[in-house]
């Protein structure tokens, strides 16, 4: 499964870059060698990045939390990040604008991020019910939302504007330094992600059963949570709360390989992620015309009717 | 005397609200050795769970001392204690895309690194426990397709495969019909003899553990005995075991009567 897995890996990279060389269009002139190398690239490659981080952030929680419905976007992560990014940018009134760049922003929203993952984790353990814990995150959601519009209605245009842009989502604006920062947090987190494939696949019987097998819950809990946080709160930083990737990527990629294995999981996210959220960037230039969507608002349009699809497929989604 | 397995000391279990006692047990001094099969007895709500919870150290006790293999229960890592205490618990599984060959193979990660890779010595245990409680012919079905007791004996055959000196069970047998219960009876009873495993086991099967059980701990609203079953119906105590309600028990047969 694994071979195939790479070996599908390898192929799609491949015919990505076939697409790309028909995408970029007719004669290879040197103005588009240079779109290509500073525009296209780290776009391509932040997409990447996002959507295989965004998956296996999804899949953690969907086996941590034992709820297939589970990811950062349904349980108030990416509010929390918004939130920390809203605070940074609307909130800072008295702050010099220099204090606004990648290293700050990707702070702002990973510590956002990871108060509500704290949070959440308060509530799982006072109560064990799945449906809670996703009420309590589209509370979150909310409760986000309204601090957030209380900041803007007082904040100045260009700082709304900043902010506003910044929840559109966007993959655009990524420089080779951006890229390189993105790819760092985002390997740091699938590493930690990775060391934990043995307790995810105990905990697939229940936190009990994983202790009696042997997982050290307070270590596995720890490296989880970090994880995730890092992942979803540095991707969202970067490019704006992206919807729904985190949650239909493992669903997509259980469907697929029929298992729920977390070794072949783990690829299989990071494959399909990638490929779903080059997908949606393709869609979002709308090749041929000069526009561009937001990226958010594509990867809303596919996903939400997705796992709508996923859950009139299967009756009942698996973990 | 044998290898003592399990000892508990002074042990007190029960639930505290802030820094009330709202309910306690006392647990005679256990002395628990090498390939004795236990039963746990007792009626609804008498602490059999609680009790076992404890040993799993999901649950602290309120009072005294556990020893696995003559070490403080607390001392033990998590994933040494893994190897030699191994468990069948009555909470539901969260649904899956597991295989019951991937579910039993779950017992045997406890015994591979870090990646969690199974060695051929891993398979072969696997599918020995499947054997065990005749369910290898389901091997590659999806856990979500079996029934209840197909599912309870599946999770059976994962705590086989951990392979462990001492295996707890909470009420394994509960969804199973009679045939099936005392084959489960019969093959813990066979393990406890011949490979000489500890099995400590929570039932509401009491005419079955009277007969199959080496020795009973017994969950009475008087209070906690722990002895072999025939002592135990010689001291009378399974009369205090439903007190006041419809069920006796007769001594002479050894079974439990409703009352007229």
């Amino acid at each position: 499964m694994l071979w195939l897995a790479s070996l599908l890996f390898g192929s799609v990279t491949i015919t990505l870059g076939d697409f790309w060389q028909a995408f970029i269009g007719n004669p290879v002139q040197k103005s588009d060698a240079l779109i290509l190398w500073d525009y296209r690239l780290p776009k391509s490659i932040t997409a990447i990045l996002v959507g295989a981080g965004l998956g296996i952030s999804g899949l953690l929680m969907q086996t941590f939390f034992r709820n297939a419905l589970a990811g950062p976007y349904v349980l108030g992560i990416s509010s929390g990040a918004s939130l920390g990014v809203a605070l940074l940018v609307m909130g800072s009134i008295g702050l010099s604008v220099a204090v606004l760049n990648a290293w700050t922003m990707m702070i702002a929203a990973a510590l956002g991020s990871f108060l509500v993952l704290l949070l959440i984790l308060l509530v799982s353990k006072k109560m064990e019910d799945p449906t809670t814990l996703l009420i309590v995150g589209l509370m979150f959601g909310s409760f986000t939302g309204a601090v957030v519009g209380i900041l803007a209605y007082f904040s100045s245009a260009e700082a709304l504007q900043k902010f506003t842009l910044w929840s559109m989502g966007s993959l655009h604006q990524m420089s080779w330094e951006a890229v390189v920062i993105l790819a760092i947090t985002v390997f740091i987190g699938l590493v930690m992600a990775y060391s934990q494939m043995k307790s995810l696949n105990l905990m697939l019987l229940g936190k009990n059963y994983a202790i009696s097998m042997g997982v050290s819950w307070k270590i596995f809990q720890q490296v989880v949570l970090l994880s995730t946080a890092i992942l979803a709160g540095s991707i969202t930083a970067f490019v704006g709360p992206i919807a729904f990737i985190g949650l239909s990527v493992p669903h997509l990629a259980r469907l697929l390989f029929q298992t729920s294995q977390h070794l072949v999981l783990f690829w299989g996210c990071v494959l399909i992620g990638a490929i779903l959220l080059m997908l949606c960037d393709l869609i979002a230039q709308v090749p041929g015309s000069a526009l561009t969507l937001p990226i958010n608002a594509v990867t809303s349009i596919i996903g939400a009717p997705m796992v709508v699809w996923l859950l009139m497929r299967q009756k009942k989604l698996t973990i | 005397m044998q290898n003592l397995v399990l000892q508990t000391k002074n042990l007190k279990v029960g639930y505290t609200k802030g820094k009330d006692r709202v309910w306690s047990v006392s647990i005679p001094d256990l002395p628990i050795s090498t390939g004795q099969f236990v039963g746990i007895l007792g009626a609804n709500g008498a602490g059999k769970s609680t009790f076992l919870k404890c040993l799993l150290g999901s649950l602290m006790p309120l009072d005294g001392t556990i020893r696995l293999q003559d070490k403080p229960i607390t001392d033990w890592d998590v994933q040494e204690k893994a190897k030699v205490m191994s468990a069948v618990l009555t909470e539901a599984i969260p649904k899956t895309q597991l295989t019951v060959l991937e579910l039993v193979a779950l017992g045997r990660l406890p015994h591979t690194s870090w990646i969690g890779k199974l060695s051929e010595k891993d398979e072969q245990k696997v599918t020995e426990a499947l054997t065990l409680v005749r369910m290898l012919d389901f091997a590659h079905k999806k856990v979500y397709e079996l029934s209840d007791g197909q599912l309870q004996k599946v999770m059976i055959a994962r705590c086989l495969a951990q392979d462990t000196p001492l295996v707890l069970l909470d009420e394994p047998t509960s969804h199973l019909d009679l045939v099936h219960k005392v084959s489960v009876f019969k093959l813990l009873q066979q393990l406890a003899k011949e490979q000489e495993k500890t099995i400590l086991f929570s039932s509401h099967d009491l005419d079955l553990c009277l007969q199959f059980c080496d020795q009973v701990l017994l969950f009475t609203p008087k209070g906690v005995y722990f002895d072999e079953p025939c002592n135990l119906i010689s001291e009378g105590v399974f009369h205090d075991l439903f007190q006041e309600e419809d069920v006796t028990f007769d001594a002479s047969t050894g079974k439990f009567l409703l009352k007229k």
